[in-house]
């Protein structure tokens, strides 16, 4: 926004409640009947509150401008009464119960979990989102899709070229969570490591995903579109970089989604049949496995292997990496290990991509131990 | 009652004393006198204060525009987490501590502080403590990079090895705060010249006094809440961990039963302030004395049941989302009872705007500013779209920066002339006060759009839409930070020279304080005043 923008946000539309709920400076509207109610509500109390000001800095304005020494003002005498004690003890109590009373009512409103049509279970982890459609069969990770080099510019580029970043610059991700429009949708909020917080201001949504606790929200979204928000509660490094991505759809193109899905769930199992028998040259395993290493490992062991210590432990000279099994190496990703950071991707990644990564980080950096994995070394000694 | 003999014999011994008085490194360390104390309290909060102001210039410069341009996302959660922890435990606390070392006893008639020993010792442990939280930056594992409100399992599990260092620091700080808050009841209690009954205290000792109560109770929660973050992370018991029988959000209901008293423990010494300031400016009684002391008491009293609303989006029932909402909005009442009052105070005075005013008058705007953003949040419906964003930083800061960091502005001015015997530079006070006022409002003020437009708290890099506020706001935080070294330029040559202040600098100034001379003698009050 401009200065000039901003003068004119200020001037022309501060009473104007409509001009409010485009500009950037407000809460939005939103786009269900929760969030409407929750912003007439917060504009309710904002007018209170202003109203109130200008009655209380009204009156010491005054005081500072008409009863100042330099003007001859002497002070008089009084400093106590009962009766304007009382007087400014209820007034506020009525005050607040009428911001009360639709406050009450919103609440109830929002915590009605009740005849929902659709469930998805979101489970939040270090930094990415997980959603899953119960009755469909369908799940999937949801990760940022704002490339590195957008945001990593520490690097001496202190240039502040914003045309390179994107319209969406850290509000994007791969894989949209995809819901149909005018339907219930109800959302349990959990999470595999620490506290998450999913959050999107368009449905006045902001639940905390808790580790081994599942909590609930609803949305009835009006409008198909796509909306924006972003994890609310810190849990960690990335904090910053795990958006959420809503894409509302009409019924029938949610539909036909459901079915892409479904089709594309099959294709995956297959293609994992197929890798178990396949063997893959060590050139293919190490492009494959960098490929993923920068995308699902490099947050924290760093593109070099080197980790954040001790935290994120260094995979460069490693023993685990260097002088451990093979075996022992692939249960420490496929399965993660209990208590610290490291999440297992046996979940996230398929059989060949688990190979490639543990083949790339046992021969990258001069960890050079020669090993090969192939997908089904990963299926033998995942444990499953 | 005292014979003159004795009255003699007390000033000999004084003057005896006085001799003996250690010099150089020693007279510090040693000291048990409350206005040295008090001394080392206030310049260790200003340190503090300018350690944690330097981390929040970096916090602002890498929030100056989008991308990640200076420090790690990382580093960026150990600044956050330290500057929240020293802004809390490092400047505004030990600074309030400082007052009231120095200002009770002479308010309320004693001679020092009741335990003048334990006094010596509650404020040096507090530098080994902040040795430690700071030290932990040049750890391997890195400063504590979970928040100062340190959320397991974050701070457990997850945590990047500095728990422990921070559990012991926030252990000592604890146990500073507590043998702190015991010398306050006691000297209160029990020192009080003859004739100042409870109700007759200045109010400045009232609110020290509650505060003083506020801190018994709650800090034990804190260490208790430590140290089960301590054994959860070292010794395998599962407090709030899930897998074990235990429950994360468990402790956020602690950790909050300890925090949202402690936010009044920043707050209402502030209240004590400009409780003194006000009146002596305005030239006018304070109004409503004792629905004052009424209001600071109930105030206190609901700190205690106001915690969850902290918590809104953890998945808390309706019952006591309700519950919460509602004891949080009734806090509004006595906290508007104690605005009306300043301005009736000041309303048919006759005002002059000494410098304290000035702050005095900013605080009561401003603060207020923070408690109309703060009624907003109590709102749970709402709540839900404001929790964890800017919005909330907005509010948080009002309250503590303009609030408690103006208050003792106001405060520090006003009992200047008291402690160094010299008035202060006048021009460069004002200074100090129109750049502070300025930038921190361009500092804080977008803060509340960009929380509305949902810019998250605690985040490294933000998107695009955010970038011009973002930019507004890193000004007026460098602004202001630089403005505070003004601040530090007024102290030393107010210390070092100055017009000569006579014992009441202000002519409507009321209390004991102004009764002896300035600079305070080493020893006041060996004979207690008589109040009528």
């Amino acid at each position: 926004m401009k200065i000039s923008n901003l003068g004119w946000l200020f001037l022309g539309s501060i009473f104007s409640s409509s001009a409010w709920a485009d500009s950037q400076l407000n809460l939005t509207k939103g786009v269900t009947a929760i969030s409407r109610e929750v912003y007439d509500l917060h504009m309710y109390t904002l007018y209170i509150c202003i109203i109130i000001g200008i009655v209380v800095f009204g009156a010491m304005f005054w005081s500072m401008i008409f009863h100042r020494k330099s003007k001859g003002a002497v002070a008089a005498d009084f400093h106590e009464s009962t009766k304007v004690e009382i007087l400014w003890t209820a007034i506020p109590i009525i005050i607040l119960i009428a911001i009360a009373v639709p406050a009450t009512s919103t609440l109830i409103d929002m915590e009605n979990n009740d005849d929902s049509d659709i469930t998805i279970q979101i489970t939040g982890s270090q930094w990415k989102w997980h959603y899953k459609y119960f009755d469909q069969g369908i799940e999937y990770y949801s990760v940022l899709s704002t490339p590195r080099e957008e945001y990593e510019n520490q690097n001496g580029t202190f240039d502040g070229n914003n045309a390179k970043k994107g319209e969406n610059y850290l509000l994007e991700v791969d894989r949209h969570l995809v819901i149909p429009v005018n339907k219930k949708v109800r959302f349990l909020i959990t999470s595999d490591d620490v506290i998450h917080s999913w959050w999107v201001p368009d449905f006045a949504v902001k639940q905390d995903a808790n580790p081994g606790f599942i909590n609930e929200a609803w949305a009835i979204v009006e409008k198909a579109g796509i909306y924006r928000g972003q994890c609310a509660e810190l849990c960690g490094k990335d904090h910053g970089f795990m958006p959420i991505v809503v894409e509302v759809k009409s019924e029938a193109d949610y539909e036909i989604w459901i079915q892409e899905q479904q089709q594309l769930v099959a294709q995956v199992a297959n293609a994992e049949k197929a890798s178990l028998s396949a063997s893959m040259s060590k050139n293919e395993l190490m492009a494959l496995g960098e490929t993923t290493y920068m995308a699902y490992c490099a947050a924290c062991h760093q593109p070099a292997g080197t980790g954040i210590p001790p935290a994120f432990p260094a995979l460069k000279g490693s023993p685990v990496v260097t002088s451990g099994s093979v075996s022992e190496h692939i249960d420490v990703v496929f399965n993660g290990r209990a208590g610290t950071g490291m999440q297992g991707y046996g979940k996230q990644l398929s059989l060949k991509e688990i190979a490639a990564v543990v083949t790339y980080e046992r021969n990258a950096w001069g960890n050079d131990t020669g090993d090969l994995v192939q997908s089904a070394d990963v299926k033998a000694a995942s444990g499953e | 009652m005292m014979t003159t003999d004795t009255l003699n014999n007390t000033n000999d011994h004084d003057e005896h004393h006085d001799e003996h008085q250690m010099t150089g490194i020693k007279r510090w360390l040693y000291t048990t006198n409350h206005k040295d104390i008090g001394t080392l309290y206030l310049w260790f909060s200003f340190i503090m204060f300018l350690t944690g102001g330097a981390m929040a210039m970096v916090i602002r410069a890498e929030l100056f525009q989008p991308g990640l341009q200076i420090v790690e996302p990382d580093f960026f959660n150990q600044l956050t987490t330290v500057h929240g922890l020293i802004m809390v435990f490092g400047a505004i606390m030990p600074a309030f501590t400082g007052f009231a070392n120095w200002m009770l006893p002479m308010m309320i008639g004693a001679p020092d502080m009741a335990l003048p020993r334990m006094n010596n010792w509650s404020f040096w442990i507090l530098p080994f403590a902040f040795a430690i939280l700071l030290g932990s930056f040049f750890m391997e594992s890195g400063a504590p990079n979970f928040g100062w409100t340190f959320y397991a399992p974050l701070s457990t599990t997850y945590s990047n090895g500095s728990t422990a260092f921070f559990v012991f620091a926030v252990h000592i700080m604890g146990i500073s705060s507590i043998m702190g808050a015991i010398n306050i009841v006691v000297t209160i209690m029990n020192l009080r010249a003859p004739g100042m009954t409870y109700m007759k205290m200045p109010l400045f000792v009232w609110t020290f006094f509650i505060t003083a109560y506020l801190l018994i109770a709650v800090m034990p929660v804190l260490a208790g809440v430590v140290t089960m973050l301590l054994t959860d992370t070292y010794f395998g018991t599962s407090f709030f961990d899930a897998a074990g029988g235990g429950d994360p959000v468990m402790f956020q209901h602690i950790f909050w039963f300890f925090g949202h008293p402690e936010v009044y423990i920043m707050i209402l010494p502030a209240f004590g302030i400009v409780s003194t300031t006000i009146p002596a400016f305005s030239r006018k009684k304070l109004f409503g004395y004792s629905s004052m002391v009424y209001a600071t008491s109930s105030i206190a009293l609901l700190s205690f049941i106001v915690w969850a609303h902290h918590m809104f989006t953890t998945g808390m029932p309706l019952f006591g989302e309700l519950f919460f909402m509602y004891c949080t909005m009734l806090i509004a009442v006595p906290t508007g009872v104690k605005v009306f009052n300043w301005v009736a105070t000041m309303w048919r005075g006759s005002l002059t705007f000494e410098t304290p005013m000035l702050f005095s008058i900013a605080f009561v705007i401003l603060f207020t500013i923070g408690g109309f953003s703060g009624l907003m949040l109590a709102l749970t419906p709402v709540d839900f779209q404001y929790h964890d964003t800017y919005f909330v930083v907005a509010h948080f800061h009002y309250v503590l920066v303009t609030g408690s960091l103006f208050s003792i502005f106001a405060g520090a001015y006003y009992w200047l002339p008291k402690w160094t015997g010299h008035m202060y530079n006048d021009a460069l006070s004002k200074w100090h006060f129109w750049c502070s006022l300025i930038s921190v409002n361009l500092l804080f003020f977008p803060m509340h759009f960009l929380g509305l437009a949902g810019m998250p708290r605690r985040i490294p890099d933000y998107a695009l839409q955010f970038a011009d506020f973002n930019k507004w706001v890193s000004i007026g935080g460098f602004a202001f930070g630089l403005s505070q070294l003004i601040f530090l330029a007024v102290v030393i040559k107010c210390i070092k020279g100055g017009d000569k202040a006579p014992a009441k600098p202000w002519d409507g100034a009321e209390g004991l304080e102004w009764t002896v001379a300035s600079p305070a003698p080493y020893h006041t009050f060996s004979t207690p005043p008589k109040i009528d």
